[in-house]
């Protein structure tokens, strides 16, 4: 790789003042006019019920009130992966705080008011609280037309049951390589759900003007992506995707939260319903936790096999997820993980199992993630309880098993360059890994743990970037792209390519948000994989530019091509060193000739990205023979932590995180990512503990419940440890890093727990009361009471793993 | 509706409001000042922190009405002179990634440093602790919020050496 002066620095962020300053415009900070009418949506107070009887009549004469919609304006089910969703709820509701009418007033006060009104009669149904009860042989089925859902081809749901999706992985031979084991653990892990806990709550308005075009202003990861669903989705009104523009402004975090479509598609109704007038609809925070999206819970069964001297021999890997009552998105989660449930490491024999089961609690999607910190938790307690069990360093037990560039991945496709070994190293020396600490305070215990983590984009096979570049007069550009910028840096990173190759500082290039009617496209902003995506979209319109500027130049000057280069805002030439044409002098005006004429025209360019390698085709049976995943990003995490022998609280002196991001494009922000998804993750395993009622009802959709980390709850420290193995068709080398860096650190803490005071912790968050009942000799089963953090009920030890004959 | 006067960023304005109304809504709302967020509408988050008479509030826990007379600090009033140090050095640190919880951060961190030039690392964090941010694990906030008390401490410091 040739070396770069704007890509691998750390140049200040193209968002920093708009940010810094105030100036930044979030979705609700878009003002409407007097025009606006204000929506707020009618919830199920029900898990599943027969909807008998919605009546309005009351709500209607509401003062203020404009309108009441509810399922029977609009039929229509909607999508992103599987069109299994209802924009309203039709003849059945399937979840509490599932949308059943939505009314819409002058105002958000009349609209609150009005919606009590509207009276539901509800004729209950069995809910399916539980994944035993989901997966029973006839068992209630929440999705009865589930085999006729249009559904993406790599999806596998089972008519007639509650399985949304299976995804089976086979390799080699398990019962074989369990065979040839010296040792075989196998055990049970729980992981609940959790919430995305944007500060800033989904937000949309929409206007469907008298002309029948219809436009929305939301907080969204993935404005094209919207398009195309609402496209889709509301074919039925007349509406194509030339009728839709989407407009993101800043987004106020999303974690996954705001990928897809949610509540954005019920403005997107009432927009139409009400032509003419703008209609807002926020989200209050506890509609946030209930009726978005959320993690999904799962149970994982993992039974490892190795040789005395830690090579592992085989992995069954059986993981059934909580979905809830829609799996258009999370079913996806559920497929990647099933691709990629070995973890970053080598393993001969592999079944992996896993189901996507429907359920009577809100739905899920993707979150920071997808999927792999849920099966990193069991997987990587596994890897150190076995390692510990043949007597071997879990550590080195780590190392002789770790990924390495073309080692064959479970479903037959070839691993890409990585250096796990050298994030392992980096990290058990940043922690002093093998040194004994002992804590200066009598009750605690100082505990030190290392886990591994990879992480692939979860995409189609054909998801796609573009970008454009245009010249102003004084050599300034503007960027299009439609990535969006949640907070990762992502506009600056495309700043930093453009500016790499076109020799203009970052802070003469001018990107911002996107509008789908002005920006080119960009299927999603998920996955990790936009700098690695559009960052290559970018890079290609850069260079489409750099063409365009130096055969300009030579065409106007008689020189030739080869010779010319840019540096510096001017094009130079090898062969006249006095030669130096600044950009701003022809970028738009263009080059005058002797007879004074002009050559050229304003300078623009396009840039598009595919990976055309990649295929989602793999058999059903097995998953061999496709090519799912693009690349994965690799690391290792490490923590040293102090546990209080009496009350389990946990105190964090440091974590280290390595992560191969193959190249930094800008390694403060690389940094960043580590740094806060460290916290997040911690949260995850410390604090986060949602919790439902045996009604399915959430229990804390607030902060003050749900606790998520403030300032006074971090780590000590937190060290960020950048490796840079080029990714060779990455912008620069450059792969994703903005999911992994919490996926390794709630089985750190659990390892760490167990160092410290000799208690495994199974079952996710790992609360100091678990630790302190732990110690207390105190099975937590025993005493979890009712109130639970997923579909799941009884002894995880107990649970059959049964699918009701499903096949 | 009572019409009630508060000094806004520094000018006089004068609104009607009804008794209900937060205080957040009617600046939002009737005041165009769009920096304060509701992330949450009942104290947990601080997206809508706002200074009132200098001190840190939830402007979604207090009444309008209640204000009247009282001078009311938001971020569009924090740098109308140009960005601050505080302003400057949460660039230059990245200490902020989606933007939406920095105007509360700010705030609470600029009022921190007017009555405590010199605060300690845990007084920065429990000055911060009402302020949820989701995105950046903290660290670059509190960086920065010491960094600037450092160099104002270093300057100030210079300045009485002068003198």
């Amino acid at each position: 790789m040739s070396k770069t002066e704007v890509v691998g620095a750390s140049p200040v962020r193209v968002d920093g003042f708009a940010k810094v300053m105030g100036a930044a415009q979030y979705t609700d900070d878009l003002d409407f006019g007097p025009g606006l009418l204000h929506a707020v949506v009618v919830e199920s107070t029900k898990a599943h019920a027969l909807l008998k009887k919605v009546d309005v009549s009351a709500a209607e004469k509401a003062p203020g009130v404009v309108r009441v919609v509810t399922g029977k304006d609009c039929p229509h089910k909607f999508g992103l992966y599987m069109q299994d969703r209802h924009i309203f709820a039709q003849d059945r509701v399937r979840f509490v705080g599932e949308q059943i009418a939505a009314v819409v007033a002058e105002t958000p006060e009349a609209a609150l008011r009005a919606a009590k009104l509207v009276q539901v009669e509800y004729e209950p149904l069995p809910a399916i609280l539980s994944l035993g009860d989901a997966l029973k042989k006839d068992a209630v089925l929440l999705h009865p037309e589930l085999g006729s859902y249009q559904r993406v081809p790599w999806f596998f749901p089972r008519a007639g049951t509650n399985i949304a999706h299976w995804r089976k992985t086979r390799k080699g031979d398990v019962a074989k390589g369990f065979k040839q084991a010296d040792f075989i653990l196998e055990d049970t892990y729980t992981v609940p759900r959790y919430a995305h806990c944007p500060i800033e709550p989904h937000a949309v308005t929409g206007l469907f003007d008298l002309s029948g075009r219809l436009t929305l202003w939301a907080s969204s990861q993935s404005p094209f992506a919207q398009r195309n669903v609402m496209a889709i989705a509301l074919k039925p009104f007349g509406l194509s995707h030339k009728d839709i523009r989407i407009v993101t402004p800043y987004v106020g975090g999303g974690f996954g939260g705001k990928a897809g479509v949610s509540m954005e598609i019920i403005a997107a109704v009432l927009a139409i319903v009400m032509k003419g007038r703008p209609v807002k609809l926020n989200w209050t925070r506890e509609q946030e936790f209930m009726n978005t999206s959320q993690r999904q819970g799962v149970i994982a069964r993992i039974k490892l096999g190795v040789k005395k001297d830690g090579r592992i021999t085989a992995l069954e890997h059986t993981l059934h997820w909580d979905a809830g009552a829609s799996a258009e998105y999370g079913a996806n989660v559920v497929n990647a993980v099933g691709l990629s449930a070995t973890g970053p490491y080598r393993v001969p024999n592999v079944k992996i199992d896993s189901v996507c089961v429907y359920t009577n609690m809100p739905p899920c999607g993707a979150y920071r993630g997808f999927g792999y910190s849920e099966f990193h938790f069991g997987l990587e307690s596994h890897m150190t309880r076995v390692a510990k069990a043949i007597g071997m360093d879990p550590v080195a037990f780590r190392k002789l098993n770790a990924i390495r560039e073309g080692d064959t991945l479970a479903y037959g496709a070839h691993m890409n360059a990585g250096d796990l070994h050298g994030a392992i190293d980096r990290v058990a020396k940043e922690i002093q890994w093998g040194k004994a600490v002992r804590s200066q305070k009598r009750n605690m215990a100082i505990g030190k743990a290392v886990a591994c983590f990879w992480k692939a984009p979860a995409m189609p096979p054909n998801a796609s970037s573009a970008a454009f570049l245009k010249f102003n007069e004084d050599g300034s550009l503007n960027l299009s792209v439609s990535g969006m910028e949640i907070g990762q840096g992502f506009l600056t990173v495309m700043a930093q390519i453009a500016a790499e190759v076109l020799t203009v500082p970052v802070a003469k290039i001018r990107v911002e948000t996107p509008d789908t009617d002005r920006n080119p496209y960009e299927w999603q902003t998920v996955g990790s994989h936009v700098t690695w995506s559009c960052g290559n979209a970018v890079r290609a319109a850069a260079e489409e530019v750099k063409a365009k500027i130096l055969a300009t130049v030579a065409r106007a000057k008689k020189l030739k091509v080869a010779d010319l280069y840019l540096e510096d805002e001017c094009v130079k030439s090898r062969r006249d060193k006095a030669f130096s044409l600044p950009l701003r002098s022809f970028v738009i005006d263009g080059i005058m000739r002797p007879a004074g004429n002009f050559i050229g025209g304003p300078i623009q360019g396009t840039g598009m990205f595919m990976p055309e390698f990649t295929s989602a085709m793999g058999d059903p049976e097995t998953s061999q023979g496709g090519h799912p995943n693009v690349h994965y990003t690799v690391g290792c995490a490490g923590i040293i932590m102090e546990v209080d022998k009496d009350t389990g609280k946990m105190s964090i002196r440091k974590v280290a995180l390595a992560v191969d991001a193959g190249k930094a494009v800008n390694p403060d922000l690389v940094k960043g990512q580590v740094v806060g998804g460290v916290l997040q993750g911690l949260a995850t395993a410390l604090y986060e503990d949602i919790r439902y009622a045996p009604t399915g009802r959430l229990l804390n959709p607030n902060f003050t419940d749900y606790k998520i980390p403030t300032a006074l709850d971090c780590p000590q420290e937190i060290v960020p440890i950048i490796l840079e193995t080029a990714q060779p068709d990455g912008p620069f080398g450059a792969r994703g890093v903005g999911e992994h860096t919490m996926i390794a650190c709630a089985p750190i803490v659990a390892d760490a727990i167990e160092n410290a005071v000799g208690v495994r912790l199974k079952t996710m968050p790992l609360t100091a009361e678990k630790v302190a009942l732990a110690l207390r000799g105190i099975e937590y089963d025993d005493v979890k009471g009712d109130n639970l953090g997923f579909c799941f009920r009884g002894r995880p030890c107990d649970y059959p793993f049964e699918v009701g004959g499903a096949k | 509706m009572k019409e009630i006067t508060i000094n806004l960023n520094g000018a006089a304005r004068r609104v009607a409001v009804a008794p209900n109304e937060t205080l957040l809504d009617v600046l939002r709302g009737k005041l165009g000042i769009k920096t304060p967020k509701e992330g949450c509408g009942r104290g947990d988050c601080g997206a809508c922190t706002v200074l009132l008479d200098g001190k840190v509030v939830r402007s979604c826990l207090i009444l309008a009405i209640e204000v009247d007379g009282q001078s009311v600090t938001t971020l569009e009033g924090v740098g109308q002179q140009g960005p601050t140090a505080l302003q400057q050095a949460f660039v230059a640190n990245n200490a902020f990634q989606c933007g939406f919880c920095t105007s509360g951060v700010v705030l609470a961190a600029s009022a921190l440093l007017t009555e405590k030039p010199q605060p300690t690392e845990h007084e920065v964090r429990e000055a911060l602790a009402g302020n949820l941010c989701r995105c950046t694990g903290y660290e670059p906030i509190v960086k920065t919020v010491l960094d600037v008390a450092r160099k104002t401490g270093r300057k100030s410091a210079k300045r009485r050496a002068r003198s």
